[in-house]
C-alpha cells in the first residue's frame, strides 16, 4: 500500500482520486472499492460473500481499530480491492470507529487511498435509517452503488421496496440483495465492473448553512485542489466538526481552523443550528422518498422478532434464559475445552519424548522440548478455549442475540461503570482472560472496551483455580463454619469474590481518573432475530484462532523461551549418587531464574514469600499454575501437581534458616490473594498487545495489577503478623 | 395531549416527538437514527432491571437508556395496554 506522506503528493493523489470519472477509463491499479454501511446492515456478510477467504486484516495506524481488505473477482474476471469500513450510521463522527469512515472516504487517511466507488449496505427491512448515511455518501463526489440487502426481510415485515423507482430517485445503481443465502451477489459483482457517475442531486440545506458551505468549499476547491463535490462534502463535515478541521489543516495545510470557526459563529448568530438542521433536512426528504418507494401494511405486523422478544427479554424468563445460556458457555470453555486442551498437552509431551529420545541430550535437545516445543504447547493450549468461546459468540452476534443480553444486562453493569456488552467478556475470563479479552472486540465504545481488557484478568481464571486448591488442602482446616459451611470452599469462594470487588474498585477508580466525563451514550440497535450464517460464524473462528496464533503467539513462543534458558543455565553439574528430583531441584536452584528468586527475596519478604517461592512467582510469568510445577521442583518433590501428597508435606515441612515454617496459614492466603491480583501470565500481556495494538497498555495492565497485589498482600501479611494471625 | 419525556413512558405508549433537548451531541446522534421532531416513537418494554428501553422509531428496534430518553419530548398519541 503506498505510504505517500508527503503533502504535494498526498494533494496530487487527492485531486486525482476526485476526478469525475465517466464510465469507460478505468484506473490501471486494482480499483479499491469501500464497503459501508450502518451497522446491523450485513455489511460483513456481504464482504466475506465477495472475498471468501481472501481477507487481510491489519490496523489503521495509531489506532487500534481493524482495516479489513479482500480480494474479489468482478464478473469480466478482473480483481478489485474490498475494504470493509466499520459501520456506521452518519458521516458526523463521534468515535474513532466513524472517523475512520469519514477520513477513508474524504481521502484524509493515512495509508489508505481515496476509494475509486463506495457500495453501500443497506439494511432494505430498515429503509429510512439507512438512507440517512446513503445521502451522505451521495454528497461525496465518488460513484456509489446501492447494495439493498435483506430484502426477505423486508417482505416478512409486509414492506415492499420498488427498486427501480428507488434507482431513478437516486439516480445510483440499486441491487437487490439476501447477502446471507448468496442471493444477488452474483449482480452485485457485475456491477463491480461498472463504473456509475457521481450523482448531481443534494439535499438543499437550509439558505445560511447552504452558503457558508459553498463559500468555504470555494476555499477549499482553490487551495487544495479538489472538485466541487469534495470540496462541498468537506465544507459540511468542517462546519460540523471543528477537530475535522484540524485535521485537514495537519494534512494538507493551509489555516482553516480560523475560517471555519468564524463560519460557525455567524451561523449561530442567525439561530442556525447545523447539528440539528442536517439531520431534520435529510430526514424529512428521506420520509417524502420512502413514502413513493416502500409500500407498509395498512396494519402492524407481528414480527417473529417482536414473538421471540417477548420471552427471550421477558422481565422473569428473560434472565433466567439468559444465565441458562451463560451457564452453557462458561461449561463449555471451563470444561469441554479441557479435552481438547489436554490432548494438546499430552501431544506436546509426546512429541518432547519422542524428540528427547532421537537427540543426544545437552543443550539443544533441551532448547527443543522445554523451549520450542513447551513454549509451542503454551501457546496452542490457548486455541480450544479461544476457538469455543467465539463459536458461541458468533452465533450469539449473528443471530441478534447479543444484543439482547446486553439489553438485559446493561443496568447491572452500568451501575459499576460498565457496558452491557462487557458481561460477556469479564464472565469467560473467569475460565481464562485470553478469549475473554478477546470478545471485548464486541464492545464499539473504546472506553468501555478498554476498561473491560484492564480489568479482565482480575477474574479468577482457571490456572489460578490449581494454586487455590493446592493451599487450601494444605494450610486451611476443614472445619465447620455457622453450622453448614466448611472454611475451605468459603477460602475458595472469597478468592472469587476478591477479584470482582477489587475490579468494582479499580473500575470505579479507572472511571474517574483515566476515563472521566460522562459515560458514552447506551444507543443500541436490536437487530431482528437471524438464524446465523455459517459462513460469518466459520470466518469468524478461523480469524479469531489465526490472529491468536500469529500474532499472540509469536510473543508467547518467545517469551516461554526465555523463561526456558532462566531456569536450565548456568548448567548444574550433578554429584554422584543424587537422585532426579534431587538434580532438578538443584539445577532450578542454581540457575538465573534461581537467582532472580533470590534478587527479588527482600522485596518479596515483607509478603511473607521467600526465595524458593520468589522463583515460583518467575515461573509463574508462562502461566500461573506452573507455580506448582515450580514449587515441586524446587523442593526435590520431582512432577507433582496441585492435588500431590508429597507435595503439600513437603510445604509443611519446608522451614525457614530460623527453625520457623514457611508456610503458615497466614502466607498460604497471602500467597492466593498474591495470585488473584497480580499480573502474572505473559500470555495476556502478548493479547493485550494485540487487541489495544500498542506496548502502552499492557504495561500499564502490568504495573497498575502489581501495585494492586503487593499494596493489599503486603498489608494484609503485615496486619496478619501483628494480630498473631500466624 | 399531554407533552412527556420519553423516560416517564410506560410501555405500550406511542408518541409524536415535538422536540429534543440535551447535550448537543447526543442530540445529533439521536436525530440520526431517526428521532427528529414529528416522528413516531412506540415504547415496547423495559429490560427486566427496569433500564434501559427498547422503543421502535422508523420502523426498527432501539434501545437506549433513561438518561438518553429524557432528551426526547413527546406528544402522547394512545396507550395501547398490552
Amino acid at each position: 500500500m503506498s505510504s505517500c506522506h508527503s503533502h504535494a503528493a498526498s494533494r496530487q493523489r487527492l485531486s486525482g482520486a476526485a476526478e469525475p470519472s465517466n464510465g469507460a477509463e478505468a484506473p490501471d491499479r486494482p480499483r479499491y472499492i469501500a464497503l459501508v454501511g450502518n451497522p446491523n446492515a450485513g455489511k460483513t456478510t456481504v464482504f466475506n460473500a465477495l472475498t471468501g477467504m481472501r481477507q487481510k486484516v491489519a490496523n489503521y495506524p495509531g489506532v487500534t481499530i481493524e482495516k479489513k481488505e479482500g480480494r474479489c473477482r468482478t464478473s469480466s474476471g478482473r480483481q478489485v480491492i474490498l475494504l470493509d469500513l466499520p459501520g456506521t450510521y452518519s458521516l458526523e463522527s463521534r468515535s474513532p470507529d466513524e472517523d475512520i469512515v469519514r477520513d477513508v472516504l474524504l481521502g484524509l487517511q493515512e495509508e489508505t487511498p481515496r476509494p475509486d466507488m463506495v457500495v453501500v449496505i443497506v439494511d432494505s427491512s430498515n429503509l429510512e435509517r439507512n438512507l440517512y448515511l446513503v445521502t451522505q455518501v451521495a454528497e461525496l463526489g465518488l460513484p456509489v452503488i446501492i447494495a439493498l440487502n435483506m430484502l426477505d426481510l423486508a417482505e416478512s415485515y409486509g414492506r415492499e421496496v420498488n427498486v427501480n423507482l428507488l434507482h431513478q430517485r437516486l439516480g445510483m445503481p440499486v441491487v437487490p440483495l439476501v447477502a446471507r443465502k448468496g442471493r444477488g451477489v452474483d449482480k452485485l459483482r457485475q456491477y463491480l465492473d461498472d463504473y456509475p457517475r457521481d450523482v448531481e442531486w443534494r439535499i438543499p440545506l437550509p439558505a445560511a448553512i447552504q452558503t457558508e458551505k459553498e463559500s468555504l468549499a470555494a476555499g477549499l476547491s482553490q487551495s487544495l485542489g479538489v472538485d466541487l463535490h469534495l470540496a462541498d462534502a468537506l465544507a459540511l463535515r468542517m462546519l460540523s466538526n471543528e477537530e475535522l478541521a484540524k485535521k485537514v489543516e495537519r494534512r494538507w495545510g493551509h489555516n482553516w481552523q480560523p475560517r471555519v470557526a468564524a463560519a460557525r459563529r455567524r451561523l449561530a448568530d442567525e439561530g442556525v443550528a447545523l447539528s440539528s438542521d442536517e439531520p431534520t433536512t435529510r430526514y424529512h426528504w428521506i420520509t417524502d422518498l420512502c413514502e413513493d418507494v416502500m409500500s407498509v401494511p395498512s396494519h402492524e405486523v407481528k414480527t417473529l422478532t417482536e414473538r421471540v422478544d417477548r420471552v427471550l427479554t421477558h422481565r422473569f424468563f428473560g434472565p433466567l434464559i439468559f444465565l441458562a445460556l451463560m451457564a452453557f458457555v462458561f461449561q463449555s470453555i471451563y470444561t469441554w475445552a479441557q479435552l481438547p486442551m489436554a490432548l494438546v498437552e499430552s501431544g506436546v509431551t509426546h512429541l518432547g519424548r519422542f524428540v528427547s529420545a532421537v537427540l543426544p541430550e545437552g543443550p539443544l535437545a533441551s532448547l527443543l522440548v522445554d523451549g520450542v516445543i513447551a513454549g509451542v504447547g503454551a501457546v496452542v493450549v490457548f486455541l480450544p478455549q479461544i476457538l469455543f468461546l467465539f463459536l458461541f459468540l458468533a452465533v450469539l452476534d449473528d443471530s441478534g442475540y447479543l444484543a439482547r443480553a446486553a439489553f438485559i444486562m446493561d443496568k447491572l453493569m452500568s451501575s459499576v461503570g460498565l457496558h452491557g456488552r462487557s458481561f460477556i467478556p469479564l464472565m469467560s475470563s473467569f475460565a481464562c482472560a485470553i478469549p475473554g479479552i478477546m470478545a471485548t472486540r464486541t464492545i464499539d465504545n473504546r472506553r468501555d472496551r478498554l476498561l473491560t481488557i484492564l480489568l479482565a484478568p482480575l477474574m479468577s481464571c482457571s490456572a489460578r483455580l490449581p494454586v487455590y486448591t493446592l493451599m487450601i488442602a494444605a494450610f486451611i482446616p476443614n472445619t465447620r463454619v455457622w453450622g453448614f459451611f466448611r472454611l475451605p470452599g468459603l477460602a475458595l469462594l472469597s478468592m472469587y469474590l476478591l477479584g470482582i470487588l477489587m475490579a468494582t474498585a479499580v473500575g470505579w477508580l479507572f472511571r474517574q481518573t483515566l476515563f472521566p466525563g460522562k459515560p458514552a451514550p447506551f444507543l443500541m440497535e436490536l437487530p431482528p432475530y437471524r438464524s446465523p450464517a455459517l459462513r460469518n460464524v466459520a470466518i469468524t473462528m478461523w480469524e479469531q484462532g489465526w490472529q491468536f496464533l500469529s500474532r499472540a503467539g509469536t510473543i508467547i513462543l518467545s517469551i516461554s523461551i526465555v523463561l526456558w534458558f532462566l531456569a536450565s543455565y548456568p548448567h548444574y553439574r550433578p554429584k554422584p549418587g543424587e537422585s532426579p528430583a534431587a538434580v532438578a531441584g538443584a539445577q532450578i536452584r542454581h540457575s538465573y531464574a534461581g537467582r532472580l528468586g533470590r534478587l527479588i527475596e527482600p522485596v518479596v519478604q515483607p509478603l511473607g514469600f521467600d526465595w524458593k517461592i520468589g522463583i515460583g512467582l518467575v515461573g509463574s510469568f508462562a502461566a500461573r499454575e506452573v507455580l506448582i510445577s515450580t514449587l515441586s521442583t524446587v523442593y526435590n518433590v520431582g512432577n507433582a501437581d496441585e492435588s500431590s501428597v508429597t507435595l503439600r508435606e513437603a510445604l509443611r515441612r519446608e522451614r525457614r534458616p530460623d527453625g520457623r515454617p514457611v508456610y503458615t496459614p497466614l502466607v498460604a492466603v497471602c500467597l492466593m490473594v498474591y495470585f488473584v491480583l497480580a499480573f502474572q501470565c505473559v500470555s495476556t500481556l502478548a493479547v493485550v498487545k494485540r487487541e489495544t495494538n500498542s506496548w502502552g497498555w499492557p504495561l500499564f495492565m502490568m504495573g497498575y495489577l502489581t501495585t494492586l497485589a503487593y499494596v493489599v498482600t503486603f498489608a494484609l501479611y503485615q496486619v496478619g503478623k501483628a494480630m498473631g494471625w500466624g | 395531549m399531554p407533552l412527556t419525556t420519553l423516560d416517564r413512558c410506560c410501555p405500550g405508549v406511542e408518541g409524536n416527538i415535538t422536540h429534543l433537548s440535551g447535550e448537543p451531541s447526543l442530540v445529533r446522534r439521536l436525530m440520526e437514527l431517526g428521532f427528529v421532531p414529528g416522528t413516531r416513537v412506540f415504547v415496547v418494554k423495559l429490560a427486566p432491571l427496569g433500564d434501559p428501553l427498547q422503543v421502535v422509531v422508523r420502523g426498527y428496534h432501539l434501545s437506549l437508556r433513561r438518561l438518553e430518553a429524557q432528551s426526547i419530548t413527546l406528544e402522547v398519541n394512545e396507550v395501547t395496554n398490552e
